[in-house]
């Protein structure tokens, strides 16, 4: 077991590597000469010149990449073009914020498309089933910006029931931040419930045909025992490898959700430096999203290998 | 009676469906799919919408008319009017334009660039693959929209632009599909009697794995569609894609929403268009995936 995270590790680094050559030459390849932004309206040679010597703008561009390869290693993820600030301190601070969104929208997306999945598998070929996956496939396919939109005109301009923006912190007060939370924690739960379930009917109509379910059956077990601990045991064995999939939708949904219900997180800090010009926070955000990315992927190969013991030989 | 026990038999194939090439199946099978169907009449009226838009009767989607802003749904302007008093019935079909073009030009450049790249990864192998296969893995590791908008700040914001960093954001999943595919056809006895017999590498892989890795390529492609038409109005909705004046069913959302309480019927026409076009081509390739897949019978 040790031995395999170990692999994934060694896999993992040349991984990075390559993400951090991309952001850095992303970051290289962006418009206009950023010390301009930093160095304000007056833009004094003097100010540009000690700048480029900070950041080793006159270094050749391997040298360039190796040391800011080194800071970035040490934590240090650059810093905001306009403030100053840490890039790091900045995502820290807006990461609760989506992390709490995130939360409330896996628990809504998980809720409802493990159930709809298993009902749909269990009742294949039928009304329910067809109604389920068409329901699904909707899901998937209504844009969750416009689904915010129309959730706001119905719920806070119509019947004035919710609040249509802000946020709150569930831990400072919690109705205030439920209240904030519904739409867009439904609108980003919304078609990941889709996404589960579609994946849980599939995996859920394998395990059913498989023998040993047949076998359950044949020895007269209760239909409700035979689903709930036999099968579904296995079935939720290829979800958890979506997890890491389901991170990436969490993440890019959140970016248009946050936008919507003006939420101050993670996704709303890399658009509005993308209209800030503020280069700094776009290759620190997209660096750290992929190293995200890839430890999500760590974390769902090593369960992966956990829940299968097939796999921990191999 | 006897219909009805063929189709139960396992292995045994309907008559009409033994006739005719492995295309011809296919097309039977789609045709005789109702939601695939339905996903193509869908994507069929967007097209012609696109097109047609500039010969239709329509109003001209640039101009303003001040006498005419932010009016409701009528006989006149069947979808009410927006904040400068253009029609967006007009706006809207002018709209497909955009999101149909981001769509192909989008699957266009994630072909062109993910289909030799996955070819030469999967035929030649050894350190090509691991190169290739490592850098796909890198650009894989940052999420679709979040890699768009990237390069979407890099190239800056325009519809063309927005198409570009789409599709370039595709191109590692069209990479790993070709890649995968390839692997898996130049086992295949064929390839290996093409080569005993002394066929050049090139006439291999062009005539006969290039072929083989047609249909999933076919159904990524439709599906890619749909993702790639909600991400242009995505960035479009974000200010990273089409810009003003020129319509786009994003850029409608966008400027619909800030007025929410005053206009609320602008949200409505843009958002159902992209819903119903993205459903469309959901339809068309989930089709395309049973009627091109063997196995499905």
């Amino acid at each position: 077991m040790l031995a395999l995270i170990g692999r994934r590790i060694l896999i993992a680094i040349p991984t990075l590597f390559l993400v951090s050559l991309f952001v850095f030459a992303l970051q290289r390849a962006l418009p206009g000469d950023p010390f301009l932004v930093i160095a304000g309206e007056e833009r004094d040679p003097e100010v540009i010149a000690r700048l480029r010597e900070i950041y080793r703008m006159d270094d050749p561009i391997v040298v360039q990449f190796f040391a800011w390869l080194g800071q970035v290693v040490q934590g240090d993820f650059g810093r905001s073009l306009r403030t100053g600030e840490p890039v790091l301190n900045l995502i820290l601070q807006k990461l609760p914020v989506t992390i709490q969104l995130a939360t409330a929208s896996i628990i809504i997306a998980i809720g409802i498309g493990i159930p709809a999945g298993i009902l749909a598998a269990r009742r294949k070929g039928t009304m329910i089933d067809y109604s389920t996956s068409a329901l699904a496939l909707s899901g998937l396919s209504i844009p969750n910006f416009w689904l915010g939109i129309m959730m706001i005109l119905l719920f806070s301009v119509e019947l004035k029931l919710l609040p249509p923006s802000g946020y709150e912190s569930i831990f400072s007060n919690p109705w205030a931040a439920i209240e904030r939370l519904i739409m867009p924690a439904f609108v980003l739960g919304g078609g990941l419930a889709a996404f589960i379930m579609r994946h849980t009917r599939s995996a859920m109509l394998e395990v059913l045909r498989s023998d040993y379910i047949r076998t359950a059956r044949a020895k007269g077990l209760d239909e409700r025992k035979v689903v709930n601990k036999h099968a579904l045991a296995n079935a939720l064995v290829p979800i958890i490898t979506l997890s890491t999939l389901l991170f990436g939708e969490l993440l890019a949904g959140a970016v248009l959700t946050e936008q919507i219900f003006t939420i101050p997180g993670f996704g709303k800090l890399i658009v509005d430096a993308v209209f800030n010009r503020d280069y700094g926070v776009v290759q620190g955000v997209v660096l750290c999203t992929a190293i995200g990315f890839i430890f999500m992927n760590l974390i769902a190969d090593v369960l992966y290998v956990l829940v299968n013991p097939r796999l921990r030989t191999a | 009676m006897a219909d009805a026990a063929l189709n139960a038999a396992p292995g045994i194939a309907r008559p009409a469906e033994s006739t005719g090439g492995p295309l011809r199946r296919a097309w039977r099978k789609l045709v005789r799919n109702r939601a695939a169907l339905i996903g193509g009449t869908i994507v069929l009226t967007f097209v012609l919408m696109a097109l047609l838009a500039p010969l239709l009767p329509l109003a001209d989607p640039l101009k303003s008319n001040f006498l005419a802003i932010r009016k409701p749904p009528s006989a006149l302007h069947w979808f009410g009017t927006d904040e400068l008093g253009r029609d967006q019935v007009s706006r809207l079909f002018f709209g497909a334009q955009a999101s149909l073009l981001a769509g192909i030009v989008s699957v266009l450049i994630a072909l062109g660039v993910g289909v030799p790249v996955g070819l030469a990864a999967g035929w030649y192998g050894g350190w090509i693959d691991a190169v290739i296969s490592r850098i796909t893995e890198a650009l894989l590791a940052c999420p679709f929209l979040i890699l768009a908008i990237a390069f979407a700040a890099v190239l800056g914001p325009s519809l063309t632009n927005a198409m570009i960093a789409i599709g370039l954001s595709a191109v590692p999943i069209f990479i790993r599909l070709v890649r995968g595919q390839v692997i898996s056809v130049k086992t295949e006895d064929f390839v290996e009697g093409a080569r005993a017999v002394g066929v050049r590498d090139s006439v291999i892989l062009f005539r006969h794995v290039a072929p083989n890795t047609l249909p999933p390529i076919v159904v990524q492609s439709t599906l890619f569609m749909a993702q790639a038409i909600i991400l242009e109005a995505a960035l479009s909705f974000l200010g990273l894609g089409q810009q003003p004046p020129s319509p786009s069913w994003g850029q409608m959302l966008n400027v619909a929403k800030n007025f929410m309480e005053q206009a609320p019927w602008m949200s409505v026409a843009p958002g159902v268009a992209i819903f119903l076009a993205v459903l469309g081509f959901n339809l068309l390739g989930d089709g395309l995936r049973d009627a091109l897949d063997p196995k499905e019978s």
